[in-house]
């Protein structure tokens, strides 16, 4: 009975997690199909948003959901105007020069992250009615992962209500699809571009502040989940949202089960599958050309 | 006598489209044989399919006696087809002659060779030289292929499929983007190539087609209408038709 | 205007090399610091051939010195301490690991090599973590213990050995790889980068030549990290990091890509910068560091060697 639970429980924590990867990894998807641009600075977005989070909430005693709106909207603004004065600069260029920008990006923001606050962590104080568990099916899911995990799919419904439904969702999809002929329908494509890329990052500040709790949060943040996100997008495939939603999950449950039933091998088979997974599928499980 | 290249059955299909559908075509050794037909017919599609590029959804391709239809591109080079491509594919930052001399060495096996400098290769550079005057590119050699002019680029297009000593070239409209004058000139150097070199080209100069083919092959739609000599073709009503129709809707 | 190439060495080419001989007998006391720099150099250079030549982004080169480190290492800690075998075993083995990886890298875009080069270098990083009873896991592999070279030279404290070893094998593979990308299949190493869609229509296959530049690639950063391992007798597991790996990167796009001595100047310029800055304060040299690498990209793309070879052209013209 207890390894039955013990696994749900897994596999709950597994889903929780998974979900957060997929919510700050989803910007970096769409701008890769997009804009066909990598970019290794995503996470210092969701970075920002998590300090802006903190700050906001023990400088201005702000409660914790607006903290979040807080998140969303800082980095939105952050993401819109980087791409403003700099990411657009780069869209032309070679892969290898949009990875040293970036790399060159996440260490300054790292760096000045360290400068302002310190390398510790940032703790945050969840509002009570968020603490504790939910008793069902008889065994106890923590809350907290409860309402990421609703968030999620909240979120995740709009979005996709978002590209599936609105006129500007129909942008996004003809201009990742070939943006020549979407600019010779009319298509604003570098108007697509930036609030695209404004929606990602918002999204990914949201994210980094929702997991504060459970992916923590100190100025190395970007590097030490940078290869979670690439994998995400690179298994999931750039320019969709179900397939890194579905690689975002895998990942999740993969990760949390690995570190609770054979902790010695740890991250290694999540490596030696991001491997596996990419030789089989060279263009991401949902196959979109990058 | 077996056919330098031959099809069957040869189709192609992207989704829904069908690019190619069931052609069956056959060029004897020796031929100057153009391939025509309004635009998006499937003639570079076609060409593609004979030379690897693209890998066909049915159908067979055949080298001689040789079935090569899921042959890689590089092998089919070493078995003596190599192609023009229509948009220029050259190596911008590489001199004509480096260009022609990398093709040379390739077709030689010394592609590998990493003891010796280039400049040892003696033989490769001797041939390269020769392809280079032969297509009145000499003066050029060391210009590099961004620098060269339009029409020299389409002649050095040549020069690379002629390196590897083809016994069938696909010529993909080597005239395309230059002007009439310059064209004639250019088919001149074509029809001067060896007569055991089996010859198929794409053009829509009608009036090159019917100075330098031998036989016309006429693509529409993805399906052969017809094919045959010069006088033939130029009879056959379908065809006026379908330039006819072409010409008055532009 | 572009001439086939000869090996003939320019004047610039020979004062380069007089450089680190001068430096043996200028600096004596900083010949563990030049040792450094030299295997850096090594390591750049290997690099320079996959990213300048061919041109696939690697995030995880790192994967092939540290195989190279702790081959060595592991020999001479197990008794084997003789300097060159060593070095050459740790080529093989580095070269084999490239060679088996080079298919996974020939398949997928950018992303995906990216990806898969990562990936490799984390699990590297994993296993040389989890196995500690081999490696020596966090703590790293101590007890490394070289005999003479040739049964002659000891490896001594002052380091003049180190500094000299290196600059040898240094000066040695360095001939080999300019050699390499002089030849017919530098050559075609070139073309794949000026045109890679030529290359099926005149006979080569990519593939090849692409498994056969990142297995010999992968063999030099194993020599690297052997020499690492040799002249500081101690592997750390930071030989696999991604930190290792990114600041590989650097080096060479500092100095400039595609031009062999790009990997050099980049190495030495990061790597004498690093070891006073980075010891002044961490966090502004790692600020700094990104900074340059952003504006490297804008502005300065060719490096410190594109930008010499720019301002050559502008002041030879008439």
């Amino acid at each position: 009975m207890t390894t039955v639970t013990s696994f749900i429980g897994v596999l709950f924590d597994g889903l929780a997690y998974g979900s957060l990867l997929f919510l700050i990894s989803i910007g970096l998807s769409v701008t890769m199909g997009l804009m066909n641009f990598i970019n290794l600075a995503h996470g210092a977005f969701a970075m920002l948003g998590g300090y802006a989070t903190v700050i906001v909430m023990s400088r201005l005693g702000v409660p914790f959901l607006p903290a979040l709106l807080v998140a969303f909207a800082i980095s939105g603004a952050a993401g819109a105007v980087l791409e403003r004065i700099l990411y657009r600069r780069l869209y032309r260029a070679a892969h290898l020069d949009q990875v040293l920008f970036t790399i060159g990006l996440t260490f300054m923001s790292i760096a000045a992250t360290t400068y302002f606050f310190g390398p510790g962590q940032q703790p945050v104080v969840l509002p009570a009615f968020l603490t504790g568990q939910v008793h069902a099916l008889g065994m106890d899911f923590g809350t907290y992962r409860l309402f990421l995990i609703a968030m999620v799919i909240v979120v995740t419904i709009g979005l996709v209500w978002l590209v599936e439904r609105t006129r500007f969702g129909a942008q996004i999809r003809a201009s990742v699809d070939n943006q020549q002929a979407s600019v010779g329908l009319g298509i604003n494509v570098e108007r697509v571009f930036s609030v695209t890329f404004a929606l990602g990052s918002a999204l990914a500040g949201l994210g980094g502040a929702l997991g504060i709790n459970v992916l923590g949060l100190d100025p190395t943040f970007p590097l030490k989940y940078m290869v979670y996100f690439l994998l995400v997008v690179a298994v999931g495939g750039a320019g969709t949202i179900r397939g890194p939603m579905i690689a975002a999950l895998l990942l999740g449950v993969f990760d949390v089960a690995g570190k609770y039933y054979v902790p010695q091998i740890g991250a290694f088979v999540i490596y030696a599958a991001m491997v596996a997974m990419l030789l089989i599928f060279p263009s991401g499980l949902a196959g979109r050309r990058t | 006598m077996t056919a330098a290249l031959r099809t069957e059955a040869l189709s192609k299909s992207f989704g829904e489209f069908a690019a190619n559908s069931d052609i069956n075509l056959s060029f004897a050794a020796g031929a100057r044989h153009a391939l025509i037909g309004p635009n998006g017919a499937g003639k570079t599609t076609f060409i593609n399919l004979l030379t690897g590029v693209l890998s066909p959804s049915g159908g067979e391709v055949f080298l001689r006696d040789e079935r090569i239809t899921h042959l890689p591109q590089h092998a089919r080079v070493k078995r003596g087809m190599t192609r023009t491509f229509q948009i220029n594919t050259l190596f911008p930052g590489l001199s004509a002659l480096e260009s022609v001399v990398l093709a040379t060495c390739e077709r030689e096996g010394r592609g590998g060779v990493w003891w010796r400098t280039t400049s040892d290769e003696r033989s490769a550079i001797e041939e390269a030289h020769e392809i280079l005057s032969r297509l009145r590119l000499d003066r050029d050699a060391d210009t590099p292929t961004r620098a060269l002019p339009y029409g020299k680029q389409r002649l050095l297009e040549i020069a690379l499929a002629l390196a590897a000593r083809p016994t069938v070239l696909l010529l993909d409209e080597p005239a395309a983007g230059i002007p009439a004058a310059e064209s004639a000139e250019l088919f001149q150097v074509i029809a001067q190539l060896p007569r055991d070199v089996t010859i198929v080209f794409i053009e829509h100069d009608m009036k090159l087609v019917f100075r330098f083919a031998e036989r016309i092959t006429v693509l529409v739609g993805g399906t052969v209408l017809t094919e045959g000599t010069p006088d033939e073709i130029s009879r056959d009503a379908r065809v006026r038709e379908v330039y006819l129709g072409e010409a008055q809707h532009g | 205007m572009t001439r086939l190439p000869t090996l003939r060495w320019s004047s610039a080419e020979i004062a380069f090399w007089l450089i680190p001989i001068a430096a043996f007998f200028l600096f004596p006391h900083y010949l563990t610091l030049g040792s450094q720099v030299i295997i850096a150099g090594l390591f750049a250079l290997s690099l320079d051939l996959i990213l300048g030549y061919a041109r696939i982004i690697s995030l995880g080169h790192a994967a092939f010195f540290g195989l190279g480190a702790y081959t060595a290492g592991l020999l001479a800690k197990h008794g084997y301490g003789e300097p060159l075998s060593g070095l050459v075993l740790a080529a093989v083995i580095a070269a084999a690991a490239g060679w088996i990886t080079s298919f996974l890298i020939v398949r997928g875009q950018d992303l995906t090599r990216l990806m898969v080069t990562l990936g490799i270098g984390l699990m590297l990083y994993e296993t040389a973590n989890q196995w500690s009873s081999l490696t020596g896991g966090i703590d790293g592999l101590s007890g490394v213990e070289m005999k003479k070279i040739f049964g002659v030279f000891r490896f001594g404290l002052d380091g003049r050995t180190a500094y000299v070893y290196s600059l040898v094998v240094l000066f040695v593979v360095f001939n080999a790889v300019r050699l390499l990308v002089r030849s017919p299949f530098g050559l075609s190493l070139k073309g794949i980068r000026e045109g890679e869609r030529r290359m099926p229509a005149i006979g080569a296959s990519v593939r090849r030549k692409l498994v056969a530049v990142y297995t010999v690639a992968a063999g030099i950063a194993g020599i690297a990290g052997a020499l690492l391992a040799q002249t500081t007798q101690f592997v750390g597991i930071d030989v696999f990091g991604f930190q290792r790996s990114a600041e590989l990167m650097i080096m060479l796009v500092l100095g400039g890509t595609g031009y062999l001595y790009g990997a050099l100047v980049g190495a030495a310029v990061f790597m004498l910068l690093q070891d006073y800055l980075a010891n002044l304060n961490p966090v502004y040299w790692q600020f700094w560091l990104g900074l340059l690498l952003v504006l490297l990209v804008l502005f300065a793309r060719g490096g410190l060697i594109g930008g010499l070879v720019a301002l050559r052209r502008r002041f030879s013209k008439p």
